[in-house]
């Protein structure tokens, strides 16, 4: 490979390839326009420098210890990052990431090399590690590659490597100058402005192959604040698969107001005394409770190693028929969508639970295999030098019919919870948390106190059969939620409308 | 080890950056490899090889700066992406304090090899590490008909850097380590599949500990069966080795340089004052040769030294890197823990067990978070009822709550068994009066 011979260009600060730079070509890789597509795959192949000769040969000796499934990921990604500190814009760091990585299947048995230098010659030696996953002969030949079409759910406007540090730069300004005019109290922020370009080129022995552009923009601050001697902080954010197109007035408002309305609850919080009672999710950013409660333990390589609590359970009742749970790629613009996952599935919508009934698990091509069923387009991985598993997207609870405040009226004595900062479970016991950082006490059917800072603790399937009453009000939490799975991050959302959930075990003072 | 080529490299990087216009950089050059060798129910699940390299530099341009990482190693490419990090560098705002650190805080070489490098790395093949994996996964296989997808990996890395900058530091370090982890889940009654754990991992592969790691996982997960939450109320809490470095882990963030600086922190003015119980004194001792966590330089060339981080209570140091020095007008010291010992008691988990009427072993954190400002916590937890000094129901969903400060004005007693294979030298712990929630 000769990649040197490439022309770049050079866009506002940052580096990137002049071929899959050009804001029009980007859009018509991703309008759905076949013909487009097919030009963006052709250039993938250019810009990393393989030949379809190339790609058979590696794929054929990914092969030839009888593995019966083999795929080259290739990923040139460009991650920039400014930061505003003490009223400043004052540091930058950008990162290129380089590879491919080769993934050998033996029935569920994975070998996995991944390489930095994009050479026929590594490509071959990494396909060869692999391939010793499988310890035979040669029994299948690659396929003919043919051209998928992903969707199109980030179609960007003006890519990122269009703009530099001098055009971004003014928005993380406004938004520190804001937070500050909002609220005397506010001592401190920091903000920082995140973009990522990714171009994913695939292919596999089945003869898929494929181009994605994948954009994602967070823009975020946190803020302190003094109130005598007491000091108090808050975070608040907003993360898309979108251009340059996403920054305005009214996104540094929107970050602005809720930063402060967060930090500012907290000088009248207190902490709760702790126990089982009643809980009242709030919209939005309560699909935490999906997320930790069922979404991964409805990853179905937990379940086809009977290690999930809901191994059992497909099409089984697990909660009130009302309730419906999505896991879905196809939102327009949202952090956790994908055009198609990375083992070739085009992005889809997922229903896992549909009328109190656990529909569907969440698959990667081993698990669908294993249930003998299509992959839910859920194979997805961090990068070219970690291979795919079965990971969320977007999972939210289809809004029910109760308003909020019918369900806070029905609360003798329990908590509200509003705004949260991370979460865990366990897969086989089924154990949840999420952290409240802030809420309120819920007395006599009304929030009184405001409540901060607490741990919230529950059971997978015992919480999801609690669930009494779901919300009219879904609403999207459009924040910086990041996965973390086997040693791998993955953009993802959650939402849900306000929920009941009639006990979870709150943490406080005794 | 970096080879002369790249060595090579990374002073072009740093001399392009400098004739460029910068006029300061530090570069650090990394490169490695990895294995990883997963086995689940004898049979080989998963195989990761391959090996990474990768640039970084940090560019300080006319009072500004900016850091920049990439793998694309070619001069070439090289060359455009300093010049673009130069020019994206100008559009910030000034910022004075950022500096390298003056040059004779920098490490300046002589010392004793730390041996943080087995030269055995490179003999290792492939089948023995695949042989290993399976031994402990044997482990775990035909003992228990109610185990469910035993699953072992041996996994070994090697890391070389190489850090230069522009005001005379040079400086290099190459580790390696290995690791053996094994997990078992068990099914009893009802639909719960509790998991546990067990791993050692080393520096080098002769003191790796290499049996019994599939033996502990599956008593771990055992003893999980019958889980149930307990009554709320105050309990005396013992906390494991494996576990304990996560609530010493606020105390250290609330001392970086970053966190004083920027008013984030519960232990803000607190130098020199008495914030802990007077049974704590916590010391970093970073230069302990063939132990995890040794280094003579930080991320920044400056030399560590053997220093109190908490003497008797009281607080001896924040952690204070070149860049929050200047912001704070405050004396640098280095920008991050190397190894912390806590000092120790005499018991060890079991004796600490043993002293407790009734508690609550934690075996295990789940979530929870701790407020950076303020100290405040809740953490999840799962482990035992302690009656009369034995373990008896086993527990799980629930939360304890409280200050970082209480907590640790309430240690009753320090263990004296902190894990080898963890940098940070905590031992189980003993803490009086802790705010469970449960039933």
């Amino acid at each position: 490979m000769n990649y040197n011979r490439r022309d770049f260009i050079k866009t506002g600060g940052m580096v990137m390839l002049g071929s899959l730079a050009a804001p029009a070509l980007i859009g018509g890789c991703n309008s759905g326009d076949a013909t487009a597509a097919a030009i963006g795959v052709a250039m993938a192949m250019n810009h990393f420098q393989v030949t379809d000769n190339d790609l058979k040969r590696v794929l054929a000796t990914a092969l030839e210890k009888g593995g019966d499934y083999a795929e080259l990921f290739f990923e040139h990604s460009f991650y920039n990052s400014i930061g505003l500190q003490d009223g400043a814009v004052n540091s930058a760091s950008s990162y290129i990431d380089f590879g491919m990585g080769v993934r050998v299947l033996s029935g569920d048995q994975t070998g996995y090399a991944y390489i930095e230098n994009i050479t026929l010659d590594e490509m071959l030696k990494a396909a060869r590690t692999a391939a010793r996953i499988a310890d035979g002969a040669s029994q299948k030949e690659p396929v003919n590659l043919t051209e998928k079409i992903p969707g199109s759910f980030y179609a960007v406007q003006t890519p990122w490597d269009t703009v530099s540090t001098k055009e971004k730069a003014p928005y993380l300004q406004a938004l520190n100058d804001k937070i500050f005019a909002l609220d005397k109290r506010v001592i401190k922020v920091n903000a920082g402005m995140n973009d990522t370009t990714s171009h994913i080129f695939f292919c596999n022995s089945e003869g898929v192959a494929y181009y994605d552009y994948r954009p994602m923009i967070t823009f975020s601050a946190s803020c302190i604040m003094q109130e005598n001697d007491r000091i108090e902080n808050s975070y608040a954010a907003r993360a898309y698969r979108m251009g340059v197109e996403f920054l305005n007035d009214e996104i540094v408002d929107t970050i602005a107001g809720e930063v402060v309305e967060k930090t500012s609850i907290l000088f009248k919080a207190v902490k709760p005394k702790g126990g089982e009672m009643p809980v009242v999710m709030g919209a939005g950013g309560s699909g935490i409770l999906l997320h930790e409660a069922i979404g991964h333990t409805f990853e179905a390589d937990f379940n086809r190693k009977n290690i999930s609590i809901f191994s059992d359970k497909w099409n089984k009742k697990v909660c009130n028929e009302n309730i419906n749970v999505v896991d879905d790629g196809t939102i327009p613009f949202n952090r956790g969508s994908i055009n198609i996952d990375d083992e070739g599935v085009e992005g889809q919508k997922t229903y896992i639970v549909r009328e109190g009934v656990l529909t569907s698990y969440l698959h990667d091509r081993i698990s669908a295999r294993h249930y003998g069923i299509p992959s839910t387009g859920n194979g997805r991985r961090q990068s070219f030098r970690l291979m795919p598993i079965p990971r969320m997207r977007s999972t939210y609870m289809e809004a029910g019919n109760v308003s909020e405040a019918d369900m806070i009226s029905e609360v003798k004595k329990g908590i509200y919870a509003a705004n949260f900062t991370n979460g865990q479970v366990q897969i086989g016991a089924g154990d949840f948390t999420f952290f409240v950082k802030n809420g309120y006490l819920i007395e006599d059917g009304k929030l009184t106190q405001p409540i901060k800072d607490i741990n919230i603790i529950g059971n997978g399937p015992k919480a999801l059969a609690d669930i009494i009453m779901v919300g009219n009000n879904y609403e999207m939490d459009n924040g910086t939620w990041t996965c973390g799975k086997d040693g791998q991050s993955c953009p993802v959302t959650c939402g849900m409308p306000s929920a009941l959930v009639s006990k979870l075990t709150v943490g406080g003072e005794s | 080890m970096i080879t002369q080529e790249q060595k090579k490299l990374a002073q072009w990087a740093l001399d392009f950056a400098i004739k460029n216009g910068c006029q300061s950089a530090r570069v650090v050059l990394a490169s490695g490899t990895n294995s990883s060798f997963e086995i689940r129910e004898m049979k080989v699940d998963r195989l990761t090889q391959a090996s990474e390299s990768s640039l970084r530099i940090q560019l300080f341009v006319d009072g500004r700066y900016g850091s920049f990482s990439t793998n694309r190693l070619d001069k070439k490419e090289l060359e455009r992406f300093i010049r673009n990090g130069i020019e994206s560098t100008r559009f910030l705002a000034e910022d004075k304090a950022r500096t390298l650190p003056a040059s004779d805080r920098y490490y300046k070489g002589g010392q004793p090899d730390l041996q943080q490098r087995d030269p055995a790395f490179e003999s290792l093949q492939p089948d023995d590490k695949v042989k290993l994996a399976m031994s402990v996964c044997e482990e775990m296989m035909n003992k228990d008909p109610r185990t469910i997808s035993p699953n072992s990996s041996f996994s070994d890395e090697l890391i070389n850097r190489y850090l230069i900058a522009s005001n005379g530091l040079e400086a290099e370090t190459s580790r390696t380590s290995f690791s053996l982890v094994a997990s078992v889940s068990i099914k009893g009654d009802g639909d719960a599949r509790p998991e546990s754990y067990w791993y050692d991992s080393s520096l080098f592969f002769d003191t790796l500990i290499k049996t019994d790691i599939g033996t502990k996982a599956l008593e771990r997960t055992i003893k999980k069966l019958g889980q149930k939450k307990a009554a709320s109320g105050k309990y005396r809490m013992v906390v494991d080795n494996l576990n304990s470095t996560r609530l010493i882990s606020p105390l250290i963030r609330a001392i970086y340089g970053s966190s004083i600086q920027q008013k984030d922190s519960f232990l803000l003015n607190k130098l020199d004052q008495k914030v802990l119980g007077d049974n704590i004194t916590l010391i970093d001792n970073p230069h302990q040769l063939k132990t995890i966590g040794a280094r003579y330089f930080d991320g920044e060339g400056v030399a560590t030294r053997k220093m109190p981080v908490f003497e008797n209570g009281v607080l001896k140091t924040y952690y204070i890197d070149t860049y929050y020095a200047n912001k704070l007008d405050a004396a640098p010291t280095v920008e991050s823990p190397s190894i912390l010992q806590l000092q120790l008691g005499t018991k060890n988990t079991d004796e600490l067990i043993a002293s407790v009427d009734k508690g609550v072993f934690v075996s295990g954190f789940n979530g929870g978070n701790s407020n950076s400002s303020t100290g405040d916590f809740s953490y999840g937890i799962e482990g035992f009822l302690i009656e009369k000094g034995k373990l008896t129901q086993p527990v799980n969903e629930m939360n304890i709550t409280g200050n970082m400060l209480s907590l640790w004005n309430n240690l009753a007693e320090a263990g004296n068994d902190p894990r080898e294979s963890s940098s940070w030298k905590i031992p189980s712990l003993l803490f009086n009066d802790v705010d469970f929630s449960g039933l």
